[in-house]
């Protein structure tokens, strides 16, 4: 046996895996966020934008965009927060009220205050002092109900978090984990905003007793245990109370075949709370002086007219449109919970962990 | 110590070569060397160490201590794809996925033989080994002999320096073995092929080969021309295993031997003293019942030239006899038995044959 | 003189020998470091090193938490349940496949083969359709399992049957069933022949077919995130929980070690279990030991076993291929081909381009690692060293995805191994997947082949290299046709890591379909079930092609 011969069978194997990984950089357009040239955004898997849109961002600033998808929300942070020495973009976009602390404390960002923050809509500012993150859009998390239940059963839809646990309303409500998943922690928050420390766990005591079904994500809940939604119907979903979005209803009319003359689900209005999304310029960015572009591009008025068909979501700019099918199908709730960001990430995980012996155990 | 002398003219030379699986020796210290054009069988039962010697000298087994040298050249180092030497595997290992023509021009392809050397060869084979015309078939499709017969084939057609064999003929059947064992010896002449073949069948070995070596233990009892091992065997172990029963120590004084069958006559010149003495079974002759050892008949196993005869004297080892179809005694008579001293021989002690 | 020539023969026989052994291991053994064991180590160093002191006393401090505990003990004991209910449903499977003869068996192989490469969210949402609300329990008895854990152990049995089958199964074709006749013939009854005679033979490979079915439950992710709601909840998926979205790195790393512990020790009994059912069996051609079922006890236990794969495995595919006819005509079908501007930058349809290219990718990949180790387990002086190797390289199968998934966040982000942003890292993590695989399926046939056929080839000249080309190649290929099969159909269904992973521009099928599930609406439901029918089917064509292929010692999986 020659040495030689065992040295060049190696090469081919080596070759091979060589190759393809060469393949790979080769096709990789302009790697990570090195040139100047590019802007990378890391979003969670959910951000979406028109196509001239960004086009024309791209030619007005001359930076090209590329985005990276990074799981759901949760997640996006988190993989955002472990990589942030080496960060895979220069702004992060995604994540909201309920998990700022997060990204806050593990020094995710470096302050810049963005071209047309004094056009946010007050309610959306936070960290006012060090403009460490930037407000992008809002949307409310409420309780959807199943229209056409509520019409056979001759039953009034309810209100507000006091109906739900009314007897009528017994074995109707489906909601997520709020370990796991966003909408459900979000109204785990509504509660805890609205009967405040002490009262939010005897609340939940009275929805556990009313056969409130705790389900692990809003896929789960809201596509096979809702009765109101498309995927629901298919599924044969028997629970005609959802916990989701108050832009739920026009996605219901958008993406259906045809499309109804009215949504076929409506929002509870006293049960929302209220999300708001914030996108921020990442420590350790390569390129800084896009981020920035990039950043006064999310705030910016055509950005902020496009987003709200495109991930379901309301702008926080002063001015910016809102399109006929949300104030049609999904009006913003007229009186949302809210939370202070602080007082959320010094309770969060604590409520969590009380919820889940409470309600899931 | 006397050893098989590495002469210049020998074509393959062990000089003590020393293979150990977990300590045990399977080939111990053996020297041997096989000349040009020589037909060398070795012979020995199973667990002798003779296959590991051929798998020495092809390169698969490495030594444990001594040198194998092929032309003079010392072999150690150099793998088995590069000694070109020809092994023919005992059960012929012929590669399943190709056909006769396929396996029979393997060596000459790795040998980078161009495709119309290689039909050539595999044709010029074919007629060689009596399958012409076998090309295209399956080898799966052969019959144990054919499939002998392209083993060997495929083995030739590199035109190695040395053609070893193991065990050629070891799975046929014996009418087969018997026809294909002169077959096999008058290629090799006519080829002038140098051949180390290994076998468990004397028969075999003794037909083949112009130099017989006997293996035990992975060391060599005896070697010699066929005629020389079969009439002078080295010792018991050679006399046993070449399937002479008769032999027994005796104390060997002038020309009688004193045995437990009794006075036994020996050759003259005979060496002396405590000896084992191996009796060939024509050299026992069977008397009436009241001359000589007294014996009973215990068995008569027809050998189609003759009748063995086993004979159980009163107090001594048995013995066998060989007599004619005619005067063959029945099973349970009583006979006497004399020996004849041409077909005494007075053995070796230690495996140095003297 | 004698002395001076051992000296100078032994040393070089046993370096070159090493060389060789070594050089063949290298290109596995660096792969699975640099893309397996430094990824998880770095993850787990983030959860429990601080400022370069491990913190492990987190361990006990994780234990002792009661909620911990209960995942623990929820997981080994669903694992079990789920292991025996398997062997119970699927042993039969595994008598007819092995011992019947009737038109379609290869289809049929193939079919109850295909739950197991398709993607966890695929099978969880089918699944659900199936014994969930409105489902066809639902409907003819009002019968819903979907909350309760019986969900997921018949989820478990959906999805591992074939394993059984196929290891049980592959080697009980081969048992010589004159053995029984014989045992028959010395008076003993047709349940005690078997038990006698063809239960301990087969004792190994059920064993071996145990562990995997157990492994694979024990690190169950997907199904039990979907069918198993809030209160049920694996290591793995607690893993993920904590990494994902509670964000407690250090529980994570323990759980992780814990998970790992228990992965190796089944692997170990495992390798255990897969040495002794090399040893010698008399074994014979699969092809004729099989027959026409004869007599009412056959065709019952014949019909029975068709009626388990319809209902268990084939109507919970064939609600997924009902869902996605939803729309008029292919409605569902052709919205794949359109841009929606929402859910993707590309039409959805071309998440099937991604996924082949990908599968295409990580199949070479595998492959050529697989074989390489393969082969390297293979050679005649492996020793205890190489077979552990063998062990190792089964261990991605028992590593959480998100784990992995995380790693490479964070372990690959410098030059020169920056993949962060490259496609090459999607196939890397398939094929880390993939590789087990095709290990497992060339290594019986690789032994199989005779060393002696090798010698033969040496010693007419092939170099080594020649000898495996001529030799081995020849008699290894159907076997590496179908490992390589096997790695393409992994590599299409692999989820866990690839979500992780995977580049938004480029999704892959079961990336899309968990995207497309993630969105409400009709079309985006339909969307999904149709993109499942589409994958499951690919893998159902990819699987019939290589029970053609299959050759009767490649049977492990």
């Amino acid at each position: 046996m020659s040495i030689t011969k065992k040295v060049s069978v190696l090469a081919v194997g080596l070759g091979m895996v060589g190759t393809l990984a060469a393949c790979g950089s080769s096709s990789d357009d302009g790697s990570g966020s090195g040139g100047s040239k590019t802007v990378t955004l890391v979003s969670h898997d959910s951000w979406a934008v028109s196509k001239d849109v960004i086009a024309a961002f791209e030619k007005n600033s001359g930076y090209k965009v590329k985005v990276l998808e990074d799981g759901d929300a949760g997640q996006a942070v988190n993989k955002a927060i472990l990589t942030k020495d080496n960060p895979q973009g220069d702004v992060f976009f995604g994540v909201d009220n309920t998990l700022l602390s997060r990204a806050l404390d593990n020094g995710l960002f470096q302050p810049y205050e963005a071209k047309g923050s004094d056009l946010v809509l007050p309610e959306y500012r936070a960290d006012q002092d060090k403009h460490r993150v930037t407000p992008v859009d809002s949307g409310d998390i409420c309780v959807n109900y199943d229209k056409a239940y509520f019409d056979q059963h001759g039953l009034t839809p309810p209100k507000s978090f006091d109906d739900l646990v009314k007897p009528e309303y017994k074995d109707l409500l489906v909601t997520e984990n709020a370990g796991s998943s966003s909408p459900g922690l979000g109204f785990l928050l509504g509660t805890a905003a609205k009967y405040g420390d002490g009262g939010w766990e005897g609340y939940w005591k009275k929805l556990k007793a009313n056969g409130v079904k705790v389900v692990d994500s809003w896929e789960q809940a809201y596509n096979e245990e809702f009765s109101g939604s498309a995927g629901g119907k298919k599924a044969k979903g028997d629970r005609p109370l959802v916990v989701s979005y108050a832009s739920s209803p026009p996605v219901e009319v958008v993406y259906a075949d045809p499309q109804p003359d009215t949504a076929p689900t409506g929002v509870a209005d006293g049960t929302c709370f209220r999300q708001v999304e914030y996108a921020g310029l990442l420590s350790n960015a390569k390129n800084p002086e896009g981020g920035k572009a990039l950043l006064d591009f999310l705030l910016s008025k055509p950005f902020q007219d496009d987003m709200p068909l495109n991930m379901f979501v309301y702008p926080v700019r002063e001015g910016a449109q809102v399109p006929e099918v949300f104030s049609k199908f999904g009006p913003q709730a007229k009186d949302p919970q809210t939370l202070d960001p602080a007082k959320i990430a010094d309770n969060r995980d604590q409520w969590v962990k009380s919820w889940t012996s409470l309600v899931l155990k | 110590m006397p050893s098989e002398p590495s002469m210049p003219s020998s074509l393959l030379s062990l000089e003590g070569a020393t293979v150990r699986f977990g300590g045990r020796a399977v080939l111990d210290a053996v020297d041997l060397g096989v000349a040009e054009h020589e037909v060398v069988c070795v012979l020995g039962p199973s667990g002798s160490g003779k296959s590991t010697l051929l798998r020495a000298v092809a390169g698969l087994q490495p030594l444990d201590a001594g040198r194998v040298t092929l032309d003079g050249r010392d072999q150690s180092g150099v793998p088995a794809h590069r000694r070109e030497v020809g092994l023919m595997f005992q059960d012929h290992q012929l590669f399943p996925q190709r056909d006769v023509a396929g396996n029979i021009a393997f060596g000459p392809r790795m040998r980078g033989a161009s495709r119309t050397e290689q039909q050539a060869r595999v044709e010029e084979l074919l007629e060689l080994v009596g399958l012409p015309g076998a090309a295209r078939r399956s080898v799966a499709a052969l019959s144990g002999g054919e499939q002998q017969r392209v083993a060997l084939a495929r083995a030739l057609a590199p035109r190695p320096r040395l053609l070893m064999l193991d065990e050629p003929l070891g799975q046929l059947d014996r009418s087969l073995r018997e026809r294909l064992v002169v077959e096999l010896r008058e290629l090799f002449g006519r080829l002038g092929t140098t051949v180390l073949a290994v076998t468990h069948d004397q028969g075999e070995a003794f037909a083949l080969a112009d130099r017989v070596v006997v293996m035990r233990d992975g060391r060599i009892a005896q070697s010699g021309t066929p005629l020389e091992v079969w009439q002078r065997p080295a010792d018991a172990f050679v006399a046993r295993f070449l399937g002479f029963d008769n032999v027994v120590e005796a104390s060997v004084a002038g020309q009688v031997a004193d045995t437990p069958w009794g006075k036994v006559p020996v050759p003259e010149g005979a060496p002396q003293g405590t000896r084992t003495v191996l009796v060939r079974p024509a050299g026992v002759r069977v008397l009436p019942a009241d001359e000589g050892l007294r014996c009973t008949v215990t068995a008569r196993t027809f050998r189609g030239t003759h009748v063995a005869v086993h004979l159980q004297p009163e107090d001594a080892p048995r013995l066998e006899a060989a007599c004619a179809l005619r005067a063959a005694p029945e099973v349970g008579a009583a006979v006497g038995v004399e020996f004849d001293a041409a077909d005494v021989v007075v053995l070796g002690r230690s495996g140095v044959p003297e | 003189m004698k002395q001076a020539v051992k000296q100078a023969v032994r040393p070089a026989r046993t370096v070159r020998g090493s060389a060789a052994r070594l050089g063949l291991m290298a290109v596995p053994v660096a792969f699975f470091a640099v893309f397996f064991a430094y990824p998880v180590a770095a993850i787990v160093a983030r959860g429990l090193e601080v400022d370069g002191v491990w913190r492990l006393g987190r361990i006990g401090d994780v234990l002792a938490q009661s909620d911990v505990r209960h995942v623990l003990w929820f997981t080994t004991w669903q694992a079990l349940a789920s292991t025996a209910l398997t062997l119970l449903v699927a042993l039969p499977g595994a008598y007819v496949f092995a011992r019947f003869d009737f038109p379609g068996k290869q289809v049929l192989r193939a079919v109850v083969t295909v739950p197991f490469v398709l993607p966890t969210v695929v099978v969880g949402t089918a699944f659900l359709a199936l014994v969930g609300r409105g489902g066809l329990l639902d409907e003819l008895w009002g019968l819903r399992l979907d909350t309760t854990v019986w969900a997921i152990l018949l989820a478990h049995v959906f999805f591992n049957y074939a394993v059984v089958v196929r290891t049980v199964g592959g080697l009980w074709a081969q048992l010589d069933p004159r053995q029984e006749e014989a045992a028959r013939m010395l008076g003993a009854s047709r349940l005690r022949a078997w038990r006698q005679v063809t239960l301990p033979a087969l004792a190994p490979a059920v064993a071996a077919a145990a562990l995997m079915v157990f492994l694979f439950t024990f690190t169950s992710f997907g199904v039990v995130q979907i069918l198993g709601g809030p209160t049920f909840s694996t290591l793995e998926v607690e893993i993920y929980r904590q990494t994902s979205q509670v964000f407690d790195l250090s529980t994570a790393a323990v759980l992780t070690l814990i998970q790992f512990a228990a992965v190796v020790a089944v692997l170990a009994v495992h390798a255990w279990t897969v040495r002794r059912r090399e040893s010698a069996l008399r074994l014979v051609d699969a092809a004729t030991t099989a027959r026409r079922p004869r007599g009412a006890g056959q065709w019952t236990l014949f019909a029975g076993v068709l009626g388990t794969v319809a209902v268990l495995l084939v109507l919970p595919l064939a609600v997924l291929v009902q869902r996605s006819l939803g729309a008029s005509g292919f409605g569902y079908y052709r919205a794949l081909t359109r841009e929606d501007g929402g859910a993707f930058l590309v039409p959805p349809i071309e998440a099937i381009g991604n996924s082949l290219q990908y599968a295409v990718a990580a199949t070479a990949i595998a492959v050529v690692i697989g074989a390489l180790a393969a082969t390297a387990l293979t050679r005649r002086d492996a020793g205890r060293f190489v077979r552990g190797f063998d062990a190792l390289l089964m261990l991605p199968l028992g590593v959480s995805a998100v784990t992995v998934g995380f790693g490479f966040l964070i372990a690959l982000d410098e030059p020169p191994l920056d993949l962060r942003s490259s496609w090459i890292l999607v196939p890397l993590a398939q094929a880390l997947v993939g590789v087990p695989f095709v290990v497992r399926t060339m290594l019986p046939v690789l032994r199989a082949v005779d060393g002696r056929l090798r010698e033969a080839a040496a010693v007419l000249g092939a170099s080594p290299w020649r000898v495996w080309r001529e030799v081995d190649l020849p008699m290894v290929r159907r076997a590496l046709l179908v490992a390589a099969g096997f790695a393409f159909a992994v590599s299409l269904g692999e989820f866990g890591a690839t979500v992780f992973i995977a580049r938004p521009d480029h999704p892959t099928l079961p990336v899309a379909v968990a995207r497309l599930l993630g969105r409400p609406g009709d079309m985006n439901y339909g969307q999904a079930m149709a993109l499942s029918t589409i994958l499951m089917l690919v893998c159902a064509v990819a699987l019939v092609v290589l029970e053609r292929l299959r050759t009767d010692r490649s049977g492990e999986f």
